[in-house]
């Protein structure tokens, strides 16, 4: 919290001391008046279709409640303070929160040293571990990947033991904590691609997995070799380093029909897996790659 | 003075009664008029795109922030799940500010950067899709509507009277940037920034 200027202190408890200390002068001056030593029967003066409005000291219970208020109010003035005096307590609403952060550490503090200690495959083998683990996928994973990580069109299945950027357990910890970029570029490195070779890759890329397209596969493997097997492999077995996908084992993240394949090779595809680092700590990271890696080790 | 004075003079009554309920503002927020915290920008905070802008005028449209809060209170559980805390100074380029407060579906205060846009575009098109128990309305025409430019340098303009520090170059060319930009390209843009500026590092 940064500070009132002493004007805006002074200002503030003026206003709030002021306005409490008023109230009190207010109910003194009306009990002390003559007029409103006892109950009597005179009235305000007002009459309206008949009806009057009696004149009569204040009910006792309600003067000691509106007293009680203003007792109430310098209490809490001296607990949690006024302007920039922070109260007998030192309160605010920041050092508050820094206190059950701080008792929170405490608390989890050995339970994730324990966890640290251990490898991520120590951690996929340890219950406790992996109950925990899953207790993370569940609030941050599981938007994208299913709450039974089983994926999704665009978002992998983390269960198939089929990676993009390598399933070790340093390249999946690596994965979660600073994300990942696909990048297939529209037509490959073949940016004069025609419909027709196209048709013709997507042909060979299907015979890859045992299926036919409509294209010609034998046309289409030299131009798998030209457009595709940069990244992808000469043997189409893709590459981890650059997240490029295995082409022959029919697991598709964007669908493998001719159509849909068709389509990514016209359009590519930019798959993001943002980083988690910063928003999850460097102990949950470690914690989740166990039950990450777990997923595919059953 | 009697109470038939104030009751029988209409004018009188209301100044009284302007005096007398204003105090709680005199104390509570003009000071916060001259509190550098409140209406200083955090270190790095830039107004918004004009895409972005658009963005965020979709945001209101669609009352996203009905259900949707942009505040993290400073507790444990919220800081926990959402990231640092939300600060005024986050906010000072927002007109109005988009606060909310209920929350139906989650702070979206620093959902920027947490999930990717076509994460975003699955959901927005169909939470279900991904979310299979969400209760989130679906945006379908967000996917088909495109922005119309032309008022959106009127939108900087506007913006600017109040203190958001659009550059000439910025209002200029904002017509050409938004238009014809998908709305659901805007609004994507628009919660990919969202509590950027503060990292989430807890």
């Amino acid at each position: 919290m940064s500070e009132l200027s002493t004007f805006w202190h002074f200002w503030v408890s003026a206003i709030v001391i002021g306005s409490m200390l008023g109230c009190a002068v207010l109910l003194i001056l009306t009990s002390r008046s003559e007029k409103y030593k006892e109950e009597t029967d005179q009235t305000t003066g007002h009459v309206y279709d008949g009806i009057e409005e009696l004149d009569n000291p204040l009910p006792k219970w309600w003067n000691m409640f509106f007293w009680s208020t203003i007792v109430f109010g310098f209490i809490y003035i001296g607990i949690y303070g006024i302007g920039d005096w922070k109260g007998f307590s030192d309160w605010s609403s920041h050092g508050q929160w820094e206190k059950e952060v701080a008792a929170a550490e405490e608390k989890y503090a050995p339970y994730y040293a324990k966890l640290n200690a251990m490898t991520v495959e120590e951690l996929a083998q340890n219950e406790e571990a992996l109950a925990t683990g899953q207790r993370i996928f569940a609030s941050n994973c599981a938007l994208c990947h299913g709450s039974t990580a089983t994926g999704s069109v665009g978002f992998p299945n983390l269960t198939d033991n089929d990676w993009l950027f390598g399933g070790t357990p340093a390249a999946i910890k690596h994965t979660i904590a600073n994300g990942r970029n696909g990048a297939m570029p529209a037509n490959g490195l073949k940016p004069d691609m025609t419909s027709a070779e196209r048709t013709d890759i997507t042909a060979y890329v299907l015979s890859l997995s045992g299926r036919e397209g409509s294209g010609d596969a034998s046309k289409g493997k030299p131009l798998f070799a030209q457009a595709c097997a940069a990244c992808h492999g000469g043997d189409a077995k893709g590459m981890h380093a650059v997240g490029a996908p295995n082409l022959t084992d029919n697991i598709w993240l964007y669908g493998g029909s001719e159509k849909q394949i068709e389509f990514t090779i016209q359009n590519g595809r930019a798959g993001v897996m943002p980083a988690w680092n910063d928003i999850l700590g460097e102990d949950k990271v470690h914690v989740l790659s166990g039950y990450v890696y777990s997923l595919s080790q059953k | 003075m009697k109470h038939e004075v104030i009751e029988k003079n209409l004018p009188l009554m209301i100044v009284m009664i302007v005096i007398a309920i204003s105090w709680g503002a005199l104390a509570e927020i003009i000071p916060l008029f001259f509190l550098k915290e409140t209406t200083e920008p955090v270190d790095g905070l830039e107004p918004l795109s004009a895409v972005e802008l658009e963005g965020r005028d979709i945001y209101i449209r669609e009352g996203c922030n009905v259900c949707h809060t942009q505040m993290i209170r400073p507790f444990r559980a919220e800081t926990e799940r959402y990231g640092h805390y939300s600060l005024a100074g986050e906010h000072v380029y927002e007109h109005p500010f988009l606060w909310g407060s209920k929350r139906t579906g989650p702070d979206l205060a620093r959902v920027g950067q947490r999930y990717s846009d076509d994460w975003h575009r699955a959901h927005l098109y169909n939470p279900r899709d991904v979310v299979p128990e969400s209760n989130m309305p679906a945006f379908p025409w967000l996917f088909e509507d495109k922005i119309d430019g032309r008022v959106t340098p009127k939108k900087m303009k506007a913006l600017r009277t109040v203190g958001v520090p659009y550059t000439d170059e910025q209002i200029a060319s904002a017509k050409q940037d938004a238009d014809g930009v998908r709305e659901i390209d805007a609004l994507v843009a628009y919660l990919q920034q969202l509590g950027t500026v503060i990292t989430n590092k807890r």
